[in-house]
């Protein structure tokens, strides 16, 4: 089992529905987020393109997070999430600067948090929060390992990119371009 | 052209535009890591040398600041902990990839071996020592039997510490600034170069410290030899390297750098130093005062400006 997100930046128009889901379903304090929106605008007016990214924890295979964590809080659960056990995290900060994505923040009460690709919802069987109010619908979520999940279906007819690929972490969000 | 913004959700005054998480705390604790790892190498090395008569500043009074350095420095390393109750997390688990899991081991052997080390000569450095335990007379004793021991594994401990305080930061393949493996060495060299101007500063005899002064010298151009060294494999790097080398030649912290760690903390000690050796007369706190001053210049920069970089995407 391999969990992945494919989000399809043709279609995310940047309405943040997604990073205000996140907040509300998992408590993320006041001034922190464990999603954010990009807006990228490359070339020369009047030619320009623009390009909407809904970005979160990118759930690395090869996570620098989980390497450098020297309490072993920073972990991957099954399915390749992953998380950080609060009580084991000692606040250090390895974690966040090790992390490409700049995708984990220092929780005021003291550990490290990030995305969870809302396991808790997964286990039972539903999408992640940002996944499930998405008004677009161009958050994929699912096993890779599945042929005809959500998250495999949306790759498969489509191109995509991952972000910081030199960087070696092997990121499981998939950006459809 | 390329232009990209945040337009929302993360443009937020806490995380961007970057998530500066390590403060004062932890080039404070690089720093006394680095020194305290200097002073306890070259005592080691001069006792395992024979030298402890001639030597005596480097071997029984330098070694004083060592515990105290360390002891401060974990206290820095405690301060800028966010979850601080959980802190012995640290020394329930061994995890080699991480350098900040095995330099917590390395300081757990350090530290007591310098307060041991310490504790051997408090008798001749404070005469009237009494231990008033017998236990602690006959460990002190047999500390002193084998204290040739002590001085080799103190000698290697020194070099892992040395080492660690420049692991710490170049083992983050996300900030390209520290991601180059001189950074192991250099910051080995500069900690020795900074345990040497204690040892230096706190010296009466003048043989002992023209011997010290010499191997300082030699540390001061091996560490300008590994920075010069360091911006030419970053210039040759890939973009993200290219972009924190200009950070020193050119953007924010070309003067911090090239006046306060290169100038000051290195090139003029070194001139003042040599002067020395020649005879001249330069005041005896200066030369050791600059180089410790340029040490923890160098570990603050290095920390700041290694935050400020990232991948490009």
């Amino acid at each position: 089992m391999r969990y992945a997100m494919a989000i399809d930046t043709k279609k995310c128009v940047g309405c943040s529905d997604c990073v205000v889901a996140c907040q509300t379903e998992n408590n993320v304090p006041h001034g922190y987020c464990r999603d954010w929106i990009v807006e990228n605008v490359e070339g020369t007016y009047p030619s320009l393109d623009l390009e909407f990214r809904s970005e979160r924890c990118n759930h690395c295979d090869n996570a620098p997070c989980v390497r450098c964590c020297p309490t072993g809080a920073s972990h991957k659960e099954e399915g390749g999430v992953v998380l950080v056990t609060h009580n084991k995290c000692i606040g250090c900060g390895a974690c966040i600067e090790s992390c490409p994505y700049d995708a984990r923040y220092p929780h005021p009460e003291g550990y490290v948090d990030k995305c969870t690709f809302c396991l808790h919802r997964v286990e039972k069987g539903q999408n992640p929060a940002c996944v499930e109010v998405c008004p677009t619908k161009c958050l994929h979520f699912g096993d890779l390992d599945d042929p005809n999940s959500d998250v495999s279906l949306a790759l498969k007819d489509r191109k995509w990119k991952v972000l910081a690929p030199e960087a070696g972490t092997k990121p499981q969000l998939y950006f459809l371009t | 052209m390329k232009e990209e913004l945040f337009a929302s959700g993360r443009n937020i005054p806490n995380i961007d535009p970057s998530l500066n998480i390590w403060h004062w705390q932890i080039p404070v604790y690089l720093f006394l890591g680095g020194l305290a790892a200097g002073i306890l190498f070259f005592a080691g090395f001069f006792y395992v040398r024979g030298k402890e008569e001639k030597m005596q500043a480097t071997i029984k009074w330098a070694p004083i600041f060592a515990p105290i350095a360390l002891v401060l420095g974990l206290g820095a390393l405690f301060w800028d902990l966010k979850h601080k109750l959980y802190f012995w997390q640290l020394y329930t688990t061994i995890r080699l990839e991480s350098p900040m899991g095995w330099g917590a081991w390395t300081l757990m052997i350090i530290t007591p071996l310098a307060f041991i080390w310490v504790a051997s000569y408090m008798k001749e450095v404070i005469p009237g020592w009494n231990w008033r335990i017998k236990l602690l007379d006959k460990f002190e004793a047999w500390v002193i039997k084998n204290r040739i021991y002590f001085a080799w594994v103190m000698m290697i401990y020194a070099v892992i510490l040395g080492v660690y305080t420049g692991i710490l930061l170049s083992a983050f393949n996300a900030r390209p600034l520290w991601n180059t493996s001189i950074l192991g060495p250099l910051f080995l060299v500069s900690g020795f170069s900074t345990g040497l101007a204690t040892t230096i500063w706190i010296s009466k005899d003048k043989k002992e410290r023209k011997i010290l002064s010499r191997i300082d010298l030699i540390f001061i151009f091996v560490e300008l030899f590994l920075i010069v060294h360091m911006f030419m494999g970053f210039l040759a790097g890939s973009e993200t390297a290219i972009e924190a080398a200009h950070l020193f030649l050119g953007g924010q912290f070309t003067v911090s750098f090239w006046v306060f760690v290169v100038l000051l903390g290195l090139i003029f000690p070194a001139v003042l130093e040599t002067l020395e050796l020649w005879g001249f007369h330069v005041p005896k706190w200066l030369p050791p005062a600059l180089i410790l001053f340029g040490g923890l210049m160098f570990r603050f920069i290095m920390v700041e400006a290694g935050q400020i970089t990232r991948y490009l995407y």
